[in-house]
């Protein structure tokens, strides 16, 4: 245990010298649930590799370094130096944050209607709406993972969104979280939270983005509530550089009738580790899990969902597929849970993995616990490599060993990027993973 | 066109073509019959480039080129087109997609500007009308989801839109409904000129009601035992293949006529 007393005192450190300087430290509510989730956290350290969640994902170079909060003003990043991330057509709400600091300057304003509430979650938690009090850590619990009660303990910056009743939002808002070339050691914690009211509707795009190769850690918390009739869209990228850790957790939570739909693309990251929640707490209510996980090199990707099927007549939706290349490892974990009074529960889950090396590997893990019997709950999982035909196929139609390969891998994964609807946003994730093709010119034409 | 000299080909050590002769000439459609097993479809399967055949003794040649030296992606863009038996799905990439890749590779090729989008897509449409294909499947995935009949015209728009100097149809025919199957002589018809060869493999003699051949052979355990003109067919009808197998004469003839 004494490495697990080590990552507690230095974290405990680092809460005990930063908690004044971090955003809320007037608010007394947020002081109060600050500490004791830090508390929690002392109790518990790090996951520990014994931890049947964390079987496949071992911690020990998150343990070994120490990464700092950051530092209170942000690298100087041009508006050109992140052109390749942001887009004007449609038009959005964007709040960037720069090593986990809020940079006004890299960010744009757009129109909103009345009521919608969209702040940097520093400024929101300085002077706190009665929606942010309610509603801030009550679906991510401190008690759950040791990384959400780090989070709660040492949250920084991220966005919150607060949409009043009825109200339809069509303007996406998308909050983009940039690591600077050069940086080092850095490890902030986002916290983001979104608010729909009843009958609301409402599009966030988290997006991270590692422009350099040092190490650093983004611990990131998200919150996301679609009440009756509210519809929530919930896109998160994420390609961090080749030092990037990155843990990240979603907690969703659906009243009748509503709509939720969590996309989740990993192109990339030292080590990422995804926990996408969701709990279907009143009839009628849908989730779809969209997912899409690339790994190369020595990469390590790791996605738990878990969807919580309360109360009956409720809809889930899960297609998550992967793609493993080099010494890459690939863990999918889908847990659906039917509780006993989740009667007429309708639910499908698919995991596909491509695996396109020897030396690639994946661990799928489909779990059901069905505890109501009148149910339709369907999944599958599959591993598999280039179907041998079909690249046949494509080389007789006129198309090169490596373009049919990329084509076919391109397809694969399309089945997921085509379910982003924002266009712009379809348009880069193509081509970021073709990107991430070997010997793409001829694709990119 | 094509020239195949005494031709072997085996898979995993058994020998499956054990010397095939054939000349097809520019402009001819040879319809190439036979039984189960007789070794119809590795002969088209080695023609086109599919791994899995090891070709022993013969060769092929293809206007001229040692065909069987190519890639098969090299003996497409030469102008050699394969009609698959099984045509395969591949979700995520549009028809479109796929059709544009194609014929760009081909004019990349031979040395030509690749075509723009727009011009793409108008000639691509006016490719479908001769294969009478909906509209809406361009931007559906190849072949995903597909009915029999679908993927089969989709086979023919694809030769259509390559415009190839060869083109092999590996039992097109099979599995296909009476209107199905004449899509596809519609198609070999009106692509059918002086310049451009089909080969026709088939296990039933019904897709030779729609498309006239020049010439006919019978494949049989690995050779060509026999090669006729447009009536060999009829001639078969009536003796089946029991000739050749020394099989049941009724049984032989139900698989000449098929369904």
């Amino acid at each position: 245990m004494s490495e697990q007393t080590e990552i507690v005192d230095r974290y405990t450190a680092l809460f005990e010298q930063g908690c004044e300087q971090l955003p809320g430290a007037g608010v007394s509510w947020v002081v109060e649930r600050r500490r004791a989730a830090m508390n929690r956290f002392a109790e518990t350290g790090f996951p520990a590799p014994r931890d049947e969640e964390w079987k496949y994902t071992s911690l020990r170079p998150l343990e070994k370094r120490e990464f700092g909060l950051p530092a209170g003003e942000a690298l100087d990043l041009r508006p050109e130096d992140i052109a390749e991330f942001t887009f004007d057509e449609p038009e959005a709400v964007r709040l960037v944050f720069v090593d986990g600091v809020h940079v006004p300057a890299l960010s744009h304003t757009a129109e909103l209607p009345e009521g919608v509430d969209v702040r940097p979650m520093s400024v929101a938690l300085n002077a706190p709406s009665e929606a942010l009090q309610h509603h801030l850590g009550r679906y991510a619990d401190p008690e759950g993972t040791p990384f959400v009660a780090l989070n709660t303990a040492l949250m920084g910056d991220g966005v919150f969104v607060h949409v009043p009743a009825g109200v339809q939002v069509e303007t996406p808002i998308h909050a983009l979280f940039l690591t600077s070339p050069g940086t080092d050691g850095v490890g902030p914690h986002y916290r983001n939270l979104v608010v729909a009211e009843d009958g609301a509707s409402v599009t966030v795009l988290e997006d991270f983005a590692g422009l350099g190769e040092g190490a650093y850690l983004n611990n990131v918390v998200t919150e996301a509530v679609a009440p009756e009739n509210a519809r929530v869209e919930i896109y998160k990228l994420q390609q961090e550089g080749s030092g990037g850790y990155h843990v990240a957790s979603f907690e969703g939570y659906q009243g009748a009738n509503s709509v939720l739909t969590h996309h989740n693309i990993a192109l990339g990251g030292r080590l990422v580790r995804n926990d996408i929640n969701d709990a279907l707490d009143a009839e009628g209510a849908r989730v779809n899990l969209n997912g899409l996980y690339l790994g190369d090199g020595r990469e390590h990707v790791d996605n738990h969902t878990r969807i919580d099927h309360l109360k009956p007549r409720c809809e889930s939706r899960e297609y998550y597929k992967g793609i493993l290349d080099g010494r890459a490892r690939g863990v999918f974990n889908g847990k659906v849970v039917v509780q006993p009074e989740a009667q007429e529960t309708d639910s499908d889950q698919q995991n596909r993995n491509l695996l396109l090396s020897r030396n690639a590997e994946v661990d799928p893990k489909p779990e059901l616990e069905i505890f109501a019997d009148d149910v339709s709950c369907t999944h599958g999982a599959t591993v598999g490599q280039l179907d041998e035909d079909a690249l046949f196929f494509l080389r007789s139609r006129g198309i090169g060993y490596e373009d049919a390969r990329n084509l076919l891998i391109f397809g694969f994964a399309n089945e997921i990027i085509e379910r982003v609807r924002i266009e712009p946003v379809r348009a880069r994730l193509e081509e970021r993973l073709l990107k991430r093709l070997p010997h793409t010119e001829a694709m990119e034409d | 066109m094509l020239s195949i000299k005494n031709l072997h080909a085996s898979v995993d050590d058994t020998e499956i073509l054990k010397g095939i002769d054939l000349e097809v000439g520019d402009g001819e459609v040879h319809a190439i019959m036979g039984p189960n097993g007789s070794g119809k479809s590795t002969l088209a399967g080695v023609l086109a480039g599919r791994d899995g055949y090891t070709v022993g003794a013969g060769e092929a040649n293809f206007d001229g080129k040692d065909l069987l030296e190519m890639e098969p992606q090299e003996r497409a863009n030469e102008g050699l087109f394969l009609a698959f038996q099984y045509p395969v799905e591949i979700p995520g990439v549009s028809n479109i997609y796929l059709l544009k890749s194609a014929v760009n590779a081909a004019r990349k090729h031979r040395g030509e500007e690749e075509l723009d989008a727009m011009d793409l897509v108008a000639f691509i449409r006016d490719k479908m009308k001769l294969t009478g294909m909906d509209d809406q499947l361009l931007y559906r995935s190849v072949n995903e989801g597909f009915s029999g009949g679908e993927k089969k015209r989709n086979e023919m728009l694809q030769m259509a839109v390559l415009e190839p100097k060869l083109a092999i149809l590996d039992e097109t025919d099979s599995g296909l409904d009476i209107d199905a199957l004449k899509i596809v002589a519609d198609a070999v018809n009106q692509l059918r000129d002086a310049k451009r060869s089909f080969v026709l493999i088939t296990h039933y003699q019904r897709l030779l009601d729609y498309i006239v051949p020049d010439k006919v052979h019978v494949l049989y355990n690995g050779q060509i035992a026999k090669s006729g003109d447009k009536d060999l067919p009829q001639e078969l009808e009536k003796t089946g293949y029991a000739w050749l197998t020394g099989a049941d004469e009724m049984q032989a003839e139900e698989a000449v006529q098929g369904q």
